[in-house]
């Protein structure tokens, strides 16, 4: 159907940062922060708002400079008079960016095309992200989800190895979230490779081969999904309340428990085999007289990965 | 995959295409650029229009002796006359319906205020009707040519000046609220974060200025021939370079004032406090000679004084091209200036 982009060889590292460090004034955005991205795969940085994680993908695109450490993308570095050729091989959609609303989407996609020597014609970039119908439409009459993906094309007018998103899907519906994540899809099969940043796990779980997770300008946890999830040394978590005082020492002591964390509302245990558990801990509800206000399970999820790292949730602000 | 050729490759066309039609996207943006100067002449020029010969309002107090003042001073054809009551008459000078009021006596007196040209002028005529009615006689003939000189009404003095306030109003906003408005919605670290060319950019900014200036001029200048026959007596060579030079300038000063502002405010601002000295003292409306001499180099450096005053050379004086030439000089010196100073401080995130 297409020309297959040009793939690096497999383990190749597109991109790859050492000792990364940015300030602003006083605050440290980014402290230190290593990263290699292999050619092919789908990267996620993960982490609650005002981790680095813009700061860091704002760099390797180039956009923005670190007071130190080393930047390289696709074995070549910022600032050494090749900025233009390199710039020809990524795709970048930043976080924040509106696009001019009295445009229509193909004269946008159009526009983006006409910076590039090399690119697929804008009416083949809007086919691949379904706007098709939506070619003659202004920008500003379309959905969050539609400029989006129009947000996106133009990040993929020019076929780019590497293509960034920064927190692409904050803010759209669920189905919208998952027409994008058909996209990242797509660009994953032909080839290319991904650096993404998103504070939904389901998200980085869903797209992501391997996480990095991000906590305050440095990586705590990095891994694919099921390995970061399998280092809680357990795949469940148990989330319950009580009405009345609980003592917790006995509770933690119970048998498949691997973990314990008071939550504001909630206990969370985080157990091996909940058959095992459950019937346990209503034993032992039992006999301190506590009666349950609530009881969940679910699988564990990169947020208790974040959770038991960092003893906040992603979403804490 | 298919290349594309030609205009639709090239980033720059791209760029001034998407630019001009963003543009003609805005009502408002119309409206200011082409229905505003218009309607503004066309309101000025009905106010300020020439009504033949204008004749003074004099107005006489009752009491001994009015009939004969009447009689003396109907005879006069540039004066309008009204005999009232005294208290009647008091209050039509105070109100300026009448300029000067004339009490009956021996001899009678001339009441009027000295310090506007209109009161002297009504002074001096009733003095002479007065004079010539006691028997006074011109002991020289003089020959008069009351022709009117072309190019000599306000609406002539006005049109040159809309046209340079237009490419004021419009060479800065033109180019300075686009990229304040980019900048404010990340659009153009979008773009840098492309391979496009910087100066492609800017340049775009200045083709889409240039082609939206043809047709503004175009419009005013067509408006004042057909409407009020305000003709072009000089240069068209000179005429054109004006407005390229002018266009320029005001565009690199709109670029300058929003090569680092953040946001479309601070923009507006700056704007305004650029332009504001510019509206009052560079002569669009009223000769900018009425400002006192200390300020005339600071006026005559102005890019719209000089804009104004080439216009008007061109336009009602037939001035040559190389008679607006020190005119060309000072905005070309603004055009070179101003972008020097914006390329080097222009903050493209």
């Amino acid at each position: 159907m297409l020309d297959p982009l040009p793939r690096s060889a497999a383990n190749d590292s597109v991109l790859r940062c050492r000792g990364l460090v940015k300030r602003y004034g006083d605050v440290t955005a980014v402290d230190g922060l290593d990263l290699e991205v292999r050619a092919g795969e789908c990267f996620g940085l993960l982490g609650p708002n005002g981790a680095g994680k813009t700061t860091t993908i704002e760099i390797l695109e180039g956009l923005n400079f670190p007071n130190a450490g080393e930047v390289t993308v696709l074995g070549q570095s910022w600032g050494r008079g090749a900025d233009r050729d390199l710039r020809e091989r990524l795709g970048i959609q930043l976080q924040e960016t509106r696009l001019h609303e009295k445009l229509s989407v193909e004269e946008t996609v159009r526009l983006f095309r006409s910076f590039y020597r090399r690119g697929p014609d804008p009416s083949e970039v809007l086919r691949r992200v379904q706007l098709e119908e939506k070619r003659n439409a202004w920008v500003g009459k379309l959905s969050g989800g539609q400029k989006q993906r129009l947000s996106v094309a133009c990040a993929l007018v020019n076929d780019p190895e590497v293509l960034f998103l920064d927190e692409p899907t904050t803010g759209l519906d669920p189905q919208s979230r998952r027409q994008l994540w058909d996209l990242v899809d797509d660009f994953k099969r032909r080839g290319g490779t991904v650096l993404l940043t998103t504070h939904y796990m389901e998200e980085a779980e869903q797209l992501c081969d391997r996480v990095a997770i991000i906590d305050h300008g440095k990586v705590i946890a990095l891994g694919t999904p099921a390995e970061l999830i399998a280092s809680l040394g357990a795949e469940h978590v148990v989330a319950f309340s009580v009405e009345s005082p609980l003592d917790l020492e006995p509770v933690h002591r119970l048998p498949g428990v691997v973990e314990l964390r008071q939550e504001p509302r909630a206990v969370a245990l985080t157990v091996r085999q909940p058959h095992v558990a459950i019937p346990a801990l209503l034993a032992e509800l039992e006999r301190q007289h506590a009666a349950l206000s609530s009881l969940t399970t679910h699988h564990a999820t990169l947020e208790d990965v974040f959770v038991s790292l960092t003893g906040r949730t992603l979403r804490d602000e | 995959m298919s290349e594309p050729r030609g205009l639709r490759r090239s980033a720059l066309a791209q760029l001034a295409l998407t630019r001009m039609l963003a543009f003609l996207r805005e009502p408002e943006a119309i409206f200011w650029v082409f229905a505003f100067p218009i309607l503004l002449a066309l309101a000025l020029g009905i106010a300020f229009r020439s009504q033949g010969t204008p004749r003074s309002a004099v107005v006489i107090a009752t009491g001994a002796g009015d009939g004969a003042l009447m009689r003396a001073l109907q005879r006069s054809p540039d004066l309008s006359v009204r005999v009232l009551a005294p208290d009647v008459a008091d209050q039509e000078l105070r109100r300026g319906k009448a300029l000067v009021l004339v009490r009956p006596g021996d001899p009678p007196s001339l009441i009027y205020d000295p310090s506007r040209p209109e009161t002297r002028l009504a002074e001096l005529t009733v003095r002479d009707a007065l004079q010539r009615a006691a028997g006074r006689e011109d002991r020289l003939e003089l020959k008069t040519n009351t022709r009117m000189r072309p190019g000599s009404r306000y609406i002539d003095f006005l049109i040159p000046g809309l046209i340079g306030l237009n490419l004021l109003g419009t060479g800065m906003w033109g180019v300075g609220f686009p990229i304040a408005n980019a900048r404010q919605l990340k659009l153009l670290k979008r773009m840098v974060a492309t391979p496009m060319r910087r100066g492609d950019y800017l340049l775009s900014l200045m083709i889409a200025r240039l082609v939206f200036l043809a047709l503004e001029v175009v419009v005013i200048v067509a408006f004042g021939w057909l409407v009020f026959g305000v003709a072009m007596r000089g240069s068209w060579p000179g005429f054109v370079a004006v407005s390229l030079l002018g266009g320029f300038a005001f565009s690199a000063l709109g670029l300058l004032v929003a090569c680092r502002a953040r946001t479309i405010e601070a923009v507006s601002g700056l704007m305004n406090v650029v332009m504001m000295p510019m509206w009052l003292m560079s002569g669009s409306f009223f000769s900018a000679d009425r400002f006192p001499g200390f300020l005339q180099p600071f006026i005559h450096a102005l890019p719209l004084t000089a804009a104004n005053e080439a216009y008007r050379a061109l336009m009602n004086e037939g001035a040559t091209f190389l008679q607006v030439a020190p005119q060309l000089g000072v905005l070309l010196a603004w055009c070179v200036v101003c972008f020097a100073l914006a390329l080097t401080w222009f903050r493209w995130e």
